[in-house]
Formats: C-alpha cells, structure tokens, sequence
C-alpha cells in the first residue's frame, strides 16, 4: 500500500545573482512502516526534500501526499522531526519540552502527564520529568527529542541526521532505540544521513541521490533477514559488507563523474 | 574525610577573598569620603563649589525634617520607574510588532536608525510644549530616551533565535503566536534583561534633564535650583541621593534577572 507518495517534484532555490536547482524530478513512494534511508554527497538536495516532505515549505513545481493528503499546510497530518541537535528548549522541563507539540495541537492536554511517562520509559529515562535539558547528557537529551517527537503520535517520522553529532558509542545505542521503539509504534520512518552503515543498518530500503541538481540515482533493497535485525546486528550480518560494498562503489562512481 | 576537609578549606578561602574585596571597597569609600572633608576643611579646594561631607549631611537631615526632601526624591523615583518600565516595555512591543512583519522592519529600518541616532533629550521642550509642564512630559522623556534603543536591540535578539527552535515548533503546525510565546520570547528573556540593565541609567538621564526643563519638583529641579541660587551643598546631595538609588534599582534588576534566569 503507497502510504507516501512524492511525484514530479523540482525545486530550485533562488537569490539575488542565481538560481540553484536543488531537486529535479523526483518521484518516489514509501509503504506504511517502512524505514527509508536518503543518502548520497552533499549537494545531492536529501535534505531540501526531507523539508519538503516536512511541510517545512513547498515545492516549486509538483506535490508531497500523504495518504492521499496534500502535506503542505495540512493540519490533519501531523510530522515528527528530528534534527542534527536535540534542540530542547532550554527553559522548559523534560516534562514541558515532551508535551510541547500536544499542547500546540491543543489535543490529550489532560494526558500529557502519563503521555510523557509512558514515553520516557520507552526510551529508557524513566522519572526525569521535572529535570532540565542541561542537567542530561547529549544522548539522553537526543532520547528526550525522540519522545518529543513520537508525543504528538506522528504520521510520518523524519530524521535529519540525528545521530551524527553523538560519540559512537551512544549513536550505535540510540539506533537500536530509536529502530525498536518505531517498530514498537509501527511508524514510517525517513532517515537522512551520510553515514553509509547506518543507513544499511537501519533500513529496508535506501534511497540514494545524485547530486547538481538532486536526482533519485538508485534504491537499494536491504535482504529481508537483515530488516528484522536489530542495527548493532544487522552492521555484523554477512550481508552487510556486501550491501555496504556494493553502494560505495555507486558512491564513488558518483563522485567520479561529477569530477571528470 | 579529607575530600571533605579540602573543599572546607576551599569553601573558607572562597569567603576570605570575598571579605577582602569588601573590605577594599569599604577603604575606597572612607577613604574618598574622609579625603573629601579634609580637602575643603582645609581650603584645598573651593568649599563653596565642591561642599563637604558634612555640610551635605547636615544639610540633608535639615531637608528630611522639614519634609520637602522625601517629596522630591518620591517624584523622581515614581517618574524614574515608570518611565523606565514604560521604555522597556513599548521596546519589547514595537521589536514583536517588527518581528512579526518582516515588510514593515524593512520599512521602517533607515526610520528606526533616524530616531536612535537623534539626541532624544533634545524633544524636551517640544514635549513639554505638547503634554504640559508637569510629570507627563517628564516620565514621556524618561521612557522615550531608552524605546528606540531597546527596540533595536531587542528584534536584533528576536532575529538572532536558532530557527531551529522554530523548525521544531513548525513541524507541529505553530502559528507565528505560538511560535513568538514558545521560543521567541524565552529564549531572549537575557537579552531583555540586560537591556533593562542599560535602560536603568538611560531613564535617569530622562528623568533629571525632564525635571532640568520642567522645574517644579524633584531631584533634577534641585540640582538647577541649587545651581541657581549656587547652593552647591544642594547639587551635591542630590546627586547623592541619585547615585544611591540608581544603585537600587540596579541591584533590584540583578535580582530580577537572578529569579528569571535560575534555569536558563
């Protein structure tokens, strides 16, 4: 079933002096559940896409539907979004920060309290309710990002490389959190990233984008055995290097050509 | 437990230290104060231009027993702190109202820098022409001296937010309200703050010169009068009086910023 779906999509960024094409004719579609990577070179417009689909802006020509929704300006669909940084707001509680989106979208006020509880524990810091984003540490903070986002109950997740600005060790943990809780909530999910192992381990497919002006190059299966792995497993499946060795050479061929 | 011993230790060097710092400040003041009346004492300077401590002493016990001194400070402070608030607070309003329309800050941009770069002492008599001579016109020129300035420097703040705050909100389909109320305004709570800091000695510079122009009442009217009649034991207790409580109300708004700020 086509859950999302992106057709005929350009967009050009303009300025004074020049107008940039960043994305050009991108057509794609995403099945409920499903967890997608983007990745290729910078450049390649991954990002101008995941806020087009955020409903961040609109496309300059073609259009983003979600269940056969328009996206932009739609107030029945609800995106969660998560950035580089965790982007707590400082001034509020954990408590505050989890609740933020319900209380825009003025819906399960009153549930708030046993919303954030019941999302605190999923992502494994039960009772920081009254704390401040300062008194956490970068990861625990990311974590406190990921319920802020799955409070509203999302139709749709969008990740914008919200792993890349963690050690290693908490990154490769806040993968197998944040792969097990959208499992856990069966939520479709988007995932940025320039990190090529993440991408392998974390998705059933992988979209990976040429750059100057963004094209949808190629899609990449991830072997049915891998996708019920958990991210950590699934970097030590035989598959992996083969997947990871197989779009790295897609990789560079890419960089190839912009060269030459 | 030696830990616990060392950050004893620590702890008692820590108010060593502050009590010294007090205790130098104290010495400054004595010091300039006994300085002062040794000075016109004995005929170092003009006593009759710069007084003494003493003659300023007995000369404010002689005003708070006949009473006129509390009057002119209590309308001074009240028009000082209003005007003061007013100032910050129509700053904070016209640097929403900019940040809300983004046209209307481009228009009114090369305005706003007209305005600031204007002496606004300088509409005193135009005002007191317009609202009459009284507190009016005095508390309109303690505020308007510090509106622009904190107007400015308050949007430059409301613009310097990490739209990413903004990003966050945006995904859950805020209005610009939501967004003004969820981040804009928190996030730039310090920088008010500090311009409320600034805008302190700004309202007194309003305030006095006010009073200069107007001449009926308070500290500023003193300051001429005594000026005029060259009671200068006058000029200098009032100026007394303004830099104590211009210390106040500074101190207030570090406390201010102290309860607000605690989680920041």
């Amino acid at each position: 079933m086509e859950f999302l779906t992106v057709s005929n999509v350009h967009h050009t960024y303009f300025s004074k002096d020049t107008a940039t094409e960043a994305l050009q004719d991108i057509h794609l579609s995403i099945n409920k559940g499903e967890f997608i990577s983007f990745i290729g070179p910078s450049g390649c417009g991954k990002t101008t896409l995941l806020s087009i689909i955020a409903g961040l802006f609109p496309p300059t020509i073609g259009t983003v539907s979600i269940e056969g929704q328009s996206i932009f300006g739609n107030e029945h669909v609800s995106i969660g979004y998560m950035l580089q940084q965790d982007y707590l707001f400082p001034w509020k509680t954990i408590e505050e920060n989890i609740t933020l989106g319900l209380n825009i979208l003025n819906k399960d006020k009153e549930r708030g309290e046993e919303v954030t509880s019941r999302l605190l524990n999923a992502v494994g810091l039960p009772n920081i309710e009254k704390k401040y984003p300062k008194e956490l540490s970068g990861g625990m903070r990311q974590r406190v990002a990921l319920a802020r986002t799955l409070a509203v109950d999302p139709t749709i997740l969008l990740l914008d490389e919200p792993f890349s600005a963690l050690d290693y060790q908490s990154k490769l943990k806040l993968e197998d959190l944040v792969s097990e809780t959208l499992k856990k909530f069966g939520k479709t999910a988007i995932l940025v990233t320039h990190d090529l192992g993440e991408a392998i381990a974390m998705s059933d497919r992988i979209f990976l984008f040429s750059p100057r002006p963004g094209k949808l190059h190629k899609t990449f299966e991830v072997p049915e055995e891998m996708r019920t792995l958990t991210p950590f497993e699934a970097r030590a499946h035989p598959h992996y290097s083969t997947l990871f060795q197989m779009i790295w050479k897609e990789l560079e061929s890419l960089e190839h050509t912009k060269t030459t | 437990m030696n830990i616990q011993k060392l950050h004893e230790e620590y702890k008692i060097s820590l108010i060593k230290e502050k009590r010294w710092t007090r205790f130098f400040q104290l010495v400054i003041l004595l010091s300039f104060i006994s300085l002062w009346e040794a000075a016109s004492r004995f005929d170092w300077i003009d006593e009759l231009i710069f007084s003494s401590p003493s003659k300023i002493a007995i000369l404010f016990i002689e005003k708070i027993n006949d009473g006129t001194l509390l009057t002119h400070i209590s309308y001074t402070l009240f028009e000082t702190v209003l005007g003061f608030i007013i100032g910050t607070l129509a700053g904070t309003i016209l640097a929403a109202i900019l940040w809300w329309s983004p046209f209307l800050s481009r228009v009114l941009d090369p305005y706003l820098v007209i305005l600031n770069a204007m002496p606004k002492v300088a509409l005193g008599p135009i005002l007191i022409v317009v609202m009459g001579p009284g507190m009016t016109s005095i508390i309109t020129m303690g505020a308007i001296i510090s509106v622009i300035i904190s107007t400015i420097v308050i949007y430059t703040a409301f613009k310097g937010v990490d739209p990413n705050y903004l990003k966050v909100l945006q995904t859950f389909n805020a209005t610009r309200l939501q967004m003004f109320k969820e981040a804009i305004l928190p996030a730039c709570i310090p920088t008010i703050i500090s311009t409320l800091k600034v805008n302190v000695g700004l309202s007194w510079v309003g305030v006095i010169v006010g009073e200069f122009l107007v001449s009926s009442q308070g500290l500023g009217y003193l300051i001429i009068y005594g000026f005029q009649v060259f009671n200068f034991n006058l000029v200098l207790l009032s100026l007394v009086i303004i830099a104590i409580f211009a210390t106040i109300m500074y101190q207030l708004v570090e406390l201010l910023e102290k309860v607000l700020l605690k989680n920041g």
